[in-house]
């Protein structure tokens, strides 16, 4: 039995809420650069550049590295030695979120409620998906996520049928709908099987894995690849404006499902793929 | 092609402008975003007085991040421009000479755009670092309670957009791709 207080989990939550708005992470930093050498549009390559130059610029004058400061995504596996001293987990969660979009000058963009909408002024409540593991430590995933590329994300109930031909249609779908609206070059993540939200949740979680390390999967990660050529064959481009680098990546992630379905779930991510992983 | 504008734009400025084109803008422009947008179709469908004059004005669809002490702004880039659609073309048939976001218009704002000889431009989306490095002043002037969504008024200097639909209705967004396509989107 190991013990961990609110009051960590808090400042971790806090300190991480602001750095993954400031700061991209190392392989997102690394696919970006390999892009910009991809590049064929001349526009398209400027507004690569300028990309970089707004990474740069947010990280040394702390300025968002977007205004969409994102609704507060996290991810938390917990050890199933672990107790959590100081009061509930969820609000030592949103606690830190309060604490980072306030410290961090960050937006604020959750509403209370869906269709009366006020904002609730501090971007709480976080978004929060608890697994419980084996072992006594706490993993936190931080992942801020802006809506301009959510809205744009799509859930298809396909049949068995329709097979592995389908969830490539569906991909490509989604991508091409979602077009300049999803801030290209975007990060495609992708859920295929369990159920209708399984299959949604497995699509968010592939977006924060490290976008350099393909699926462990043979025929998973020869899909990745192929899909990240198609979407690239699309000719939408950075910005929308055309170009040969429409994403920087596709991750997939799978489970097992039911004899009678093959859901599919694509959740698109802006450039601004932001993810910061701890653990306590 | 490059080229300077100062906002607030004339019919003839517009009118020179063309699909494709590398503008830099500056001068004063207009925020609002969803609730403002929301806010000023209630206001008008109450016959009462926009918080500004369309006319003529560019509207930038952004909600910024928080200013820092000592800075004029936050993170500031554009929000994705379709969610604005229902309330635009009344807008542009109110005078609207220019709008600055990212992403799609609908059939019937790309209508009004020609009908009214304005224009669309998008601005990089998720650059708000780098674009709010060309906010000058900003102020808020309406709706101070919506928070990021407020109406504010702001003095751009060179601010990089890209015209995607111009005031004759060619749409960037569609042309462009076809050069780069190499497969099933054709």
């Amino acid at each position: 039995m190991r013990t961990i207080t609110t009051q960590e989990i808090t400042k971790a939550i806090k300190e991480m809420c602001i750095e993954a708005n400031h700061t991209l992470s190392p392989d997102m930093k690394a696919v970006f650069q390999a892009a910009s050498q991809k590049e064929e549009s001349p526009l398209g390559k400027k507004i690569l550049d300028q990309l970089e130059e707004n990474l740069i610029i947010a990280g040394q004058d702390m300025i968002p590295i977007c205004q969409d400061t994102g609704m507060a995504v996290v991810f938390i596996q917990l050890g199933q030695e672990v107790h959590i001293q100081g009061g509930s987990l969820t609000d030592a969660v949103n606690q830190g979120v309060r604490e980072g979009y306030a410290e961090g000058y960050l937006r604020k963009s959750v509403v209370s409620d869906p269709i009366e909408r006020v904002n609730t002024k501090d971007n709480t409540p976080a978004v929060i998906h608890y697994e419980v593991i084996e072992g006594e430590a706490l993993h936190i995933t931080v992942a801020p996520k802006g809506f301009g590329s959510e809205n744009m994300s799509r859930v298809f109930m396909l049949k068995p049928a329709d097979g592995i031909e389908g969830v490539k249609e569906s991909i490509l779908t989604a991508v091409k709908d979602a077009g300049p609206n999803a801030c290209p070059p975007m990060v495609v993540g992708v859920g295929i099987g369990g159920t209708f939200e399984k299959c949604a949740l497995m699509a968010k979680h592939a977006l924060t894995r490290n976008l350099e390390e393909p699926s462990p999967v043979p025929y998973v990660r020869q899909l990745e690849e192929e899909m990240l050529e198609k979407i690239n064959g699309l000719g939408i481009g950075p910005g929308g404006l055309g170009g040969t680098v429409t994403a920087l990546a596709v991750n997939i992630e799978t489970y097992p499902t039911h004899i009678a379905g093959l859901p599919v779930a694509v959740n698109i991510c802006c450039h601004v793929n932001r993810h910061v992983n701890r653990m306590l | 092609m490059e080229q300077h504008i100062q906002a607030p734009v004339t019919r003839e400025k517009i009118e020179n402008l063309k699909a494709g084109d590398y503008i830099y803008l500056s001068g004063t422009i207009y925020t609002a975003r969803d609730a403002a947008h929301k806010r000023m179709q209630e206001t008008l469908d109450q016959g009462k007085e926009l918080p500004f004059s369309v006319k003529g004005n560019v509207i930038y669809y952004m909600g910024p991040s928080p200013a820092r002490q000592g800075r004029p702004i936050g993170s500031a880039g554009p929000t994705t421009a379709s969610r604005m659609d229902r309330y635009t073309p009344t807008l542009l048939d109110m005078g609207l000479g220019a709008m600055i976001g990212k992403g799609k218009r609908s059939q019937e704002v790309i209508d009004a755009i020609i009908r009214n000889k304005a224009v669309y431009f998008a601005a990089i989306g998720g650059a708000g670092a780098i674009l709010s490095k060309c906010i000058l002043s900003s102020e808020v002037i309406a709706y101070e309670d919506l928070g990021t969504e407020a109406i504010r008024r702001l003095e751009v200097k060179n601010l990089p957009v890209v015209v995607v639909i111009d005031s004759q209705g060619n749409n960037l967004y569609e042309t462009a791709i076809l050069e780069f396509c190499t497969g099933g989107n054709k």
